[in-house]
């Protein structure tokens, strides 16, 4: 290896200069068109700190890492929440060797964070597989994108290439596999089943993906931004982390910002900035917002009175019924029908059923009919009771989240837009019922402005 | 030591054979699905239970031991 050629060994972690804490840190050095190749990406962040684990387990290093993660508090950015220290500890004490899988389906159609992240930054994504991998001891990484994300795949087929041709000695073995695109396959436990070479389905749980995962190995499955962060941390460490974000949610997230925007597209966030802020580095709004999807479809709707006082972190955003979920952030226009809308969001959620549980399989069914009676004036007047009771049906009786994520945007839709259902419900469609849907569906994706325009920063 | 009903929804076909055996902790849906009371079972319950996951055609009525601790879910 020549001298001039990049390397991921031989870092200095007392001698990493943390970089100012503010924004963008994610995003830092992402270019218009393009990944960064691994030199340029080397140039913004220099190496990763070597962390010590890898094929000899449980060193003092690792353990040093996952504490450091465990200290900045980072959250998985799949749309859970759920701490990632905690799913590092069970992985590196578990008695079997770990796999690491980074999860890059986002099944999610109104996000494109994970999509920006492979398709421009490939190298902050696998640095962050390859720190995880040697903080829980894990010799192989697996990255698994959806099948349909062609750029994507491309960009990080070329990084782990780019990589294997600089040398790098440590790395755990990096491979992609290519996943099918539907809603619940980036769900953890159809992931591994698919790996497993079974259907993309959820699984019944327990065992975790953590106890019991790939080939029955242990594994960490990491959402593609929660490890991108890890790359970070593993830098610049946890009080660098914690500069930015609240004491509960610490650090930044990557949000997709749509709707009626000047400049749709992802944005990097600290969490707890407020919406009006994310809506003013999107060049404001086009046009009057009659409320916001916070956390995608299977987030909550926030209506036009609150939108002005709500800040991005989950801590704020509970009170509200809503969280920030995937990152998703879609504001719709007062011309547009909320009714009409849920909707069709409904009919698409009961269609994206795994169709391996019944209660959600018929429940969100006959949720959505019921809707469709509601939105054309033609359901009885107990429709209140019958969404009631269909709710208490569906809720926590599926194998995974589904059914429940489900029920948070069509329940909050119906609390958030009352007046307007209980107007459906008495005189059919309304005006703006004929107008085209707004909110993104996989068959009426958002619009080529959102994923070609590349992020600024609020 | 205490003892919960659970079902594996992806197992259970809504033969509803839980429902005849166990109907103080198991009612059905209106598709005929089992919907379950999983609070603790007391004393000759356990038995019942039991006797109804035995029955069902798909194993998918689950009697199982209180864990000592919550495990971490995401």
């Amino acid at each position: 290896m020549s001298a001039s050629a990049p390397t991921l060994a031989e870092p200095g972690p007392a001698g990493v200069q943390p970089p100012a804490p503010a924004l963008p840190r994610l995003l830092s050095g992402i270019r218009p068109h393009g990944a960064l190749a691994l030199e340029q990406h080397l140039a913004v962040h220099g190496p990763l700190p070597s962390i010590g684990g890898g094929r000899r387990r449980g060193s003092e290093r690792a353990a040093t890492l996952i504490a450091e993660i465990e200290r900045a508090g980072l959250l998985g950015h799949g749309g859970a929440a759920f701490p990632t220290a905690a799913k590092m500890h069970a992985v590196a004490g578990a008695r079997k060797r770990g796999i690491v899988v980074v999860n890059a389906l986002e099944g999610e159609p109104a996000s494109l964070k994970d999509r920006t992240l492979l398709e421009s930054l490939p190298h902050l994504v696998l640095d962050g597989a390859v720190a995880a991998a040697e903080a829980v001891g894990a010799d192989e990484v697996i990255v698994c994108a959806c099948e349909s994300a062609d750029v994507g795949i491309e960009s990080i087929a070329r990084a782990i290439e780019e990589r294997a041709g600089a040398g790098s000695e440590r790395s755990p073995g990096l491979r992609l596999a290519t996943a099918p695109s539907h809603y619940v396959a980036g769900q953890e436990s159809a992931l591994v089943n698919f790996l497993n070479g079974g259907p993309a389905k959820p699984t019944f749980t327990p065992p975790m993906p953590f106890e019991q995962g790939v080939r029955q190995r242990p594994t960490l499955v990491n959402n593609v931004e929660t490890l991108a962060h890890v790359a970070l941390i593993a830098r610049y460490g946890a009080a660098w982390f914690r500069e930015l974000g609240t004491p509960t949610q610490p650090g930044s997230a990557l949000v997709t910002l749509s709707g009626p925007i000047a400049h749709p597209g992802v944005y990097e966030i600290e969490h707890g900035a407020s919406l009006s802020s994310l809506i003013r580095a999107g060049g404001g709004s086009t046009a009057r917002v009659r409320g916001a999807l916070l956390g995608g479809y299977a987030g909550a709707w926030v209506g036009a009175p609150h939108l002005d006082a709500v800040a991005l972190s989950n801590e704020h955003l509970a009170a509200l019924g809503a969280s920030l979920g995937a990152g998703v952030v879609l504001l719709l226009s007062e011309d547009a029908c909320p009714v009409g809308e849920t909707v069709r969001v409904a009919r698409w959620l009961a269609g994206q059923s795994a169709r391996q549980c019944g209660p959600c399989v018929h429940g969100l069914d006959a949720l959505a009919t019921t809707l469709e009676e509601l939105a054309g004036g033609i359901a009885g007047a107990n429709v209140a009771q019958r969404v009631d009771r269909l709710a208490s049906l569906i809720a926590r009786r599926g194998a995974c989240g589904h059914p429940d994520g489900a029920l948070n945007p069509i329940l909050s839709a119906l609390d958030v837009f009352q007046a307007e259902f209980a107007d459906h419900a008495r005189h059919g469609p309304c005006a703006g019922c004929s107008r085209p849907a707004e909110l993104p569906l996989p068959e009426r994706p958002l619009s080529e402005a959102t994923t070609r325009d590349r992020p600024a920063r609020p | 030591m205490s003892h919960r009903v659970r079902v594996n929804p992806i197992a259970c076909e809504a033969h509803g054979m839980c429902a005849e055996l166990l109907p103080e902790r198991i009612t059905l849906d209106e598709w005929g699905y089992p919907v379950v009371d999983g609070t603790p079972l007391h004393g000759a319950q356990v038995e019942h239970a039991l006797r109804a996951a035995r029955a069902c055609p798909t194993f998918a009525l689950l009697v199982e031991r209180e864990r000592k601790r919550e495990r971490a879910r995401s």
